[in-house]
C-alpha cells in the first residue's frame, strides 16, 4: 500500500488517469443514483433491488449482443424491457407498499431483489458475463492517459440520458404529474392526478434508466448475478450525499464516487473494493448524521 | 392461579420435550441445534427491530464476530480443545458486545432508511474485509478444531449448549422487557423525540440494548461456528442475504415486538425453509425470496400479532402491538 501511494506521488500521469478514469464511470452511477432519487422522492420508498434491475438491463445487452445486435441497439431494447419489468413489479408488489412504513418498503425491496438475483443465477448462471464492444482505447497526451472508448461512450450516453430526463420531467404532461406527486401527493390527488399511475410511470421510468446503465455497466465491466446490491449502495450514498432532485448534485456526487473508488482500488488492492464502498456508506451515514446532530435533527 | 398452574404445565411440557427431542429423533440433532440457534437470531433481532424499532439489517456482523474471534482464538491459544473453546466464546462474546459498544453511538444515531440501509452497509462490508483479510484465512475461510468425541455426542453436545443460550437469551429478554428498560426501548420506538425530552439518556439505552442482543448474537456465532466445522465469510460469518434476513423475517412471521412471536416465528420459519430446501433443491432460494414477500406484504403483523388483534384477551393486552402505519386513502385501488 505504501508502495503504491509513492508511485502515486512519483507520477501525475497515473493520477491524471484515476481522476478521468473516475470521472468517466461516475457517470454510470450517477445515472443509476437518479433513478433511485426518483423513486425516493416520488414514491418516498426506496428501492433496494436497484442494482437487481441494473443487471437485468446488462443481461439483456449481454444476450442481445449475443444475438448478433450492435451494442448501441441493444441498450434501447434493455432501457424498454426493463422499463416493461419495473412496471410490472409496481402492478404486483410495489403498489401494497408504497405508501406503509418505511420499513416494509425496504424489506419488500429486498425480497425482490433476492427473488431477481436467485432467478437470475438460476437462468442465466453464475458466470461473470461482459459484452465485447470492440470500440479499443483512445491514447491521450503522447500515451500518458489510456481512456477506453467504451468508457467515454458510457459518460456521453449518460450525459444524454440525463439530459432528456430533465427535458421530460420539466417539459411533458406525465413529467409534470411526477414533479406535483412528488411535492404533495394527496393535492395532486385532489386536482385529478391519477397518483397510481404516477408511481406506476415513474417505477418504469427508473427501470429504463437502470435498463440503460445496465447495459453501459455489460459493456465497462461486467454482470454477475450477485453484483446488484453494490449498485444500490452506490446509488443510495449518491442520493444522501446530493440530495433529492438535484441532478447536478447527483453528477456531481457520482464523479466524486468514482474518483474515491478508483484511487481506494490502487492504494488497497482490488479486493478491498467492494469493502471500500460498503465502509465509506457506513461513513458518510455516521459522518452526516453526526454534523446534522450539532443541531439537534438527523438524517430523514 | 389457575392460569399460572396451566402455564407451569406447559413450560415443565416443553422443556420435557427439548430434553428428550434429540434422543427421540437421533437424526435430526443437529436440525434442532439449528432451531435453537434460530431462536437466539430471532429474539436479539426483536429486542432492537421489534421492542425498539430499530430496524437492523446488519446484526449478523455480531454473529460473524463471534465466530471469527472463538476460532482464532481456538487455532492460536494452543490450549485443548475443551479450554480452547470456553476462551473462545467468552472472547468472542467480549468481541461482539465491545463491537456494539463502539458501533452503537455512530450507528443507532441513524434513523428510518438511513439506519436500515447503513446497518445493511455494515453487515455487506464485514463480509468483504473479513473475504480479504489473510490472517483470518481470508476468502478461503477457518476451520474449527475438531470435535474430540462420538459423532452423535457432537451433535447433542452443541444442541444442549444452544438450546441453554437460547432459553438464556429469552428468559434475559423476557426479564428486561418486565422492567423499566423494556418500557424505556417502547418509548423509542413510539416516539424517540419525546423520549429524549422526557429526559431519557436514549442513546445509552439504544447502545445498551444493541449490546445485550450483540451479546447474545456473538455467543451463538461462536459455537455454532464450531458446530459447523468451517466458517465462510460470506456464506456463513456475514451471511447478510441468508442468516441476516432470516432474522427480520422470523421476528415478523411470528409478530415483532412481542414476547413469544420471535420464538413461534423461528419454528414456523425454520419448518418452511427446511421444507424449501427438501422440495425445491435448486429454487429453495427464489422460493425464500417470494416468502419473503409474501410475508412483508401480505402478513406485517405476524402470527402473535394478528391473533391479538383477532381475539384480543379481556381487559386488554400487556403490551400494544406495533401499529401499522397504513395511509388509508380511498382514491387507490384496492
Amino acid at each position: 500500500m505504501m508502495g503504491n501511494l509513492m508511485l502515486l506521488l512519483d507520477a501525475p500521469g497515473l493520477n491524471l488517469q484515476l481522476l478521468v478514469d473516475g470521472v468517466l464511470v461516475g457517470a454510470i452511477f450517477a445515472l443509476v443514483a437518479y433513478g433511485m432519487a426518483l423513486v425516493w422522492g416520488v414514491m418516498n420508498l426506496i428501492n433496494v433491488a436497484q442494482g437487481e434491475l441494473v443487471l437485468l438491463g446488462g443481461y439483456v445487452v449481454f444476450f442481445g449482443t449475443k444475438a448478433g445486435i450492435a451494442p448501441l441497439v441493444a441498450i434501447p431494447v434493455a432501457a424498454a424491457i426493463v422499463a416493461t419489468i419495473g412496471w410490472a413489479l409496481y402492478r404486483v408488489v410495489i403498489y401494497r407498499v408504497v405508501e406503509r412504513d418505511p420499513f416494509s418498503s425496504i424489506l419488500a425491496t429486498f425480497g425482490l431483489s433476492i427473488v431477481i438475483q436467485q432467478l437470475a443465477n438460476q437462468l442465466f448462471g453464475a458466470d461473470v458475463r461482459t459484452v465485447e464492444s470492440g470500440l479499443g482505447s483512445l491514447l491521450v497526451a503522447h500515451g500518458m492517459l489510456t481512456v477506453a472508448r467504451v468508457k467515454l461512450l458510457a459518460f456521453v450516453s449518460a450525459i444524454l440520458l440525463g439530459s432528456l430526463l430533465v427535458w421530460f420531467m420539466r417539459a411533458t404532461r406525465l413529467g409534470q404529474a411526477i414533479r406535483a406527486t412528488a411535492q404533495n401527493s394527496r393535492a395532486a390527488r385532489t386536482l385529478g392526478v391519477n397518483t397510481d399511475r404516477v408511481y406506476a410511470a415513474t417505477f418504469a421510468i427508473n427501470g429504463a434508466i437502470c435498463g440503460a446503465a445496465g447495459g453501459l455497466v455489460a459493456m465497462t465491466w461486467m454482470v454477475h448475478p450477485y453484483a446488484g446490491l453494490g449498485y444500490t449502495v452506490r446509488s443510495f450514498m449518491i442520493v444522501v450525499v446530493a440530495g433529492l432532485g438535484s441532478l447536478g448534485g447527483v453528477a456531481l456526487a457520482g464523479a466524486g464516487l468514482g474518483i474515491a473508488e478508483n484511487y481506494a482500488g490502487f492504494l488497497f488492492g482490488a479486493e478491498y473494493q467492494t469493502a471500500f464502498v460498503f465502509s465509506l456508506l457506513v461513513v458518510i451515514l455516521v459522518t452526516r448524521n453526526l454534523w446534522l446532530k450539532r443541531q439537534r435533527r438527523y438524517l430523514r | 392461579m389457575k392460569r399460572r398452574g396451566r402455564r407451569a404445565a406447559l413450560y415443565t411440557a416443553l422443556a420435557a420435550a427439548a430434553i428428550v427431542a434429540p434422543w427421540l429423533f437421533p437424526s435430526y440433532a443437529t436440525q434442532f441445534a439449528f432451531l435453537c440457534l434460530m431462536v437466539v437470531f430471532a429474539v436479539t433481532w426483536d429486542m432492537v427491530g421489534g421492542q425498539m424499532g430499530y430496524n437492523s439489517f446488519g446484526n449478523i456482523l455480531f454473529f460473524g464476530i463471534g465466530a471469527y474471534a472463538c476460532a482464532v482464538v481456538q487455532r492460536d491459544s494452543g490450549f485443548g480443545y475443551a479450554p480452547g473453546f470456553a476462551v473462545g466464546v467468552a472472547v468472542g462474546a467480549c468481541a461482539g458486545t465491545l463491537a456494539a459498544a463502539v458501533l452503537g453511538p455512530g450507528i443507532l444515531a441513524l434513523r428510518g432508511h438511513y439506519f436500515a440501509i447503513g446497518t445493511l452497509g455494515l453487515g455487506v462490508a464485514a463480509a468483504d474485509i473479513a473475504a480479504g483479510w489473510h490472517y483470518i484465512g481470508a476468502g478461503s475461510g477457518m476451520t474449527t478444531p475438531l470435535f474430540p468425541g462420538a459423532i452423535q455426542d457432537r451433535a447433542k453436545f452443541f444442541y444442549f449448549l444452544l438450546l441453554a443460550l437460547a432459553v438464556v437469551t429469552f428468559v434475559t429478554s423476557r426479564r428486561l422487557y418486565q422492567g423499566r428498560f423494556g418500557l424505556v426501548l417502547n418509548a423509542i420506538r413510539d416516539d424517540e423525540g419525546k423520549a429524549e425530552a422526557m429526559g431519557l439518556r436514549t442513546t445509552g439505552y439504544k447502545t445498551m440494548a444493541w449490546c445485550v442482543a450483540a451479546f447474545f448474537l456473538s455467543i451463538s456465532g461462536a459455537v455454532a461456528g464450531n458446530l459447523v466445522g468451517y466458517i465462510d465469510p460470506r456464506d456463513f460469518a456475514f451471511a447478510g442475504s441468508t442468516y441476516g434476513v432470516w432474522m427480520i423475517l422470523m421476528a415478523i412471521v411470528g409478530g415483532r415486538g412481542t414476547v413469544w412471536g420471535p420464538v413461534i416465528g423461528a419454528f414456523v420459519f425454520h419448518i418452511t425453509q427446511e421444507v424449501f430446501w427438501t422440495y425445491l433443491l435448486g429454487w429453495q432460494r427464489v422460493a425464500m425470496g417470494l416468502f419473503i414477500l409474501v410475508v412483508v406484504v401480505y402478513f406485517p403483523s405476524g402470527i402473535v400479532g394478528s391473533l391479538r388483534t383477532r381475539a384480543p384477551r379481556p381487559g386488554g393486552t400487556e403490551r400494544e402491538v406495533l401499529p401499522e402505519r397504513a395511509v388509508v386513502d380511498p382514491t387507490r385501488r384496492q
